[in-house]
């Protein structure tokens, strides 16, 4: 079996990820300490998941220009794929939270702002449910993922910027921006980004390869 | 026809068709006195007054409800036939643009209605009632946009009352959270300069989704 090669780099680069993200020494940061490298999966995964939704709108924006099957089931699957990042993303954020901040769960606007999107994006799965005719599921489900998206995504990017809050990297608390990014840390962020990016397309394109063959079975 | 000719006639045919079915108004109406009521008789049955936070925050969460409740009805119950019909005669956007605006009209006056009756039976903390009624009348606005255009989408669907909840809520998060900020301000009534960056805000929000609305419903209703 032949197997792509970026299936190939996205495999070394996760293992590279959870090996050297253990491994490789940390700078040691006020309060956050060993807990820092939570950055490798946490943060990289609200990467791939944004990367996810931003594909998913791309794609549900080529639906409703195209009208081909094709692009409802990539745009569906990526969002579905996002939902898991997100998933991913609030867990390890919360256990993060647990140990750093004392608490499982805070107010704070970028935490609630997660909370959100993930709402949006479950209702999106329930309206996909919803309707039975196929066609027509695959051009509400469009539309609503563009409304909801265009109307939502620039608030929640925007929004934690002109509040302060208690995350790192807002509000002068020690956290993950440039002027805190050890070499170290880069030496596996980026890499860790590209990593569960890669992992999350390959997961979406067998899942649209299993349900482009159902949807020729049904038809 | 132009296309502000098409909502102008289309505006009046929604206020005839609801003057004509006055009891769905006064079923609004009623829904939104007996929740004010029911707050009200929750709130005093253990303490005697309320903080004007929690006020500020009762108030926009009744709003919301009967603001779905309003909205719901402008695609969800209408019979297929009419609307095929009402897309003989008009554009798409001239629909969606008249609903709008008329449903913002509707929950402003909703909105007036309810602040009355809540300032009534919960006491009136604001001090600044012209800011206040400006983001009644904004906020209004705002509701109407978004949900129209959800009870669109949500009309496509089976259990679409449902639908028209969940799928509005998150979306409407951001909007509401601005809402209550500014009625924050028009109740410490500082005055109206303070409350402007969060007026522009209420209106920018109002404007994008109105025109997400206009490029995104001519795809709802094409079959």
């Amino acid at each position: 079996m032949r197997i792509a090669w970026w299936k190939w780099l996205g495999m070394v680069l996760i293992y590279y990820t959870i090996i050297a993200g253990f491994l490789i020494p940390v700078p040691r940061i006020p309060i956050v300490h060993e807990s820092v490298r939570n950055q490798f999966f946490h943060v990289s995964m609200w990467f791939a998941m944004m990367t996810m939704l931003t594909t998913s709108l791309i794609l549900s924006v080529r639906y409703l220009k195209s009208g081909k099957a094709r692009h409802d089931i990539i745009a569906s699957e990526f969002a579905n794929m996002g939902i898991v990042f997100g998933v991913l993303g609030i867990c390890t954020g919360s256990v993060w939270a647990r140990f750093t901040w004392g608490a499982w769960w805070i107010s704070d606007p970028k935490l609630n702002g997660a909370a959100i999107c993930m709402l949006i994006y479950f209702a999106y799965v329930i309206l996909r449910g919803s309707i039975e005719d196929r066609q027509l599921r695959a051009r509400i489900s469009a539309v609503y993922n563009i409304f909801a998206w265009s109307t939502l995504i620039p608030l929640l990017v925007i929004l934690p910027r002109m509040t302060d809050s208690l995350h790192p990297g807002s509000g002068g608390n020690p956290g993950f921006n440039v002027y805190d990014l050890d070499n170290n840390l880069r030496l596996v962020f980026y890499p860790s980004v590209i990593a569960w990016t890669l992992l999350g397309v390959w997961i979406t394109e067998l899942r649209v390869r299993t349900k482009t063959i159902e949807n020729i079975e049904i038809a | 026809m132009t296309v502000l000719a098409e909502v102008r006639h289309l505006i009046r045919k929604e206020i005839i068709l609801e003057w004509r079915n006055r009891h769905a108004l006064n079923g609004i109406l009623l829904y939104l006195v007996s929740t004010i009521f029911i707050c009200y008789l929750a709130v005093i049955s253990r303490q005697h007054n309320i903080s004007p936070g929690t006020w500020n925050a009762l108030f926009w969460i009744i709003m919301l409800f009967s603001a779905v409740n309003a909205v719901a009805k402008s695609f969800i119950q209408v019979a297929p036939g009419r609307m095929l019909y009402y897309y003989t005669l008009a554009g798409p956007e001239a629909i969606i643009i008249s609903k709008i605006l008329y449903n913002s009209v509707l929950l402003a006056a909703i909105g007036l209605i309810g602040a009355l009756f809540y300032g009534i039976v919960l006491g009136n903390p604001v001090s600044d009632p012209g800011l206040f009624i400006l983001v009644i009348i904004l906020g209004g606005s705002g509701l109407a946009s978004v949900l129209t255009m959800v009870s669109g989408i949500a009309s496509k669907a089976s259990h679409s009352t449902m639908l028209m909840a969940i799928l509005s809520f998150p979306v409407l998060v951001p909007l509401l959270l601005l809402i209550i900020k500014t009625t924050g301000h028009a109740i410490d009534g500082l005055g109206f300069p303070i409350a402007f960056d969060e007026l522009a805000g209420l209106a920018a929000l109002n404007l994008s989704a109105l025109a997400m609305s206009w490029i995104l419903f001519p795809y709802l209703w094409k079959n």
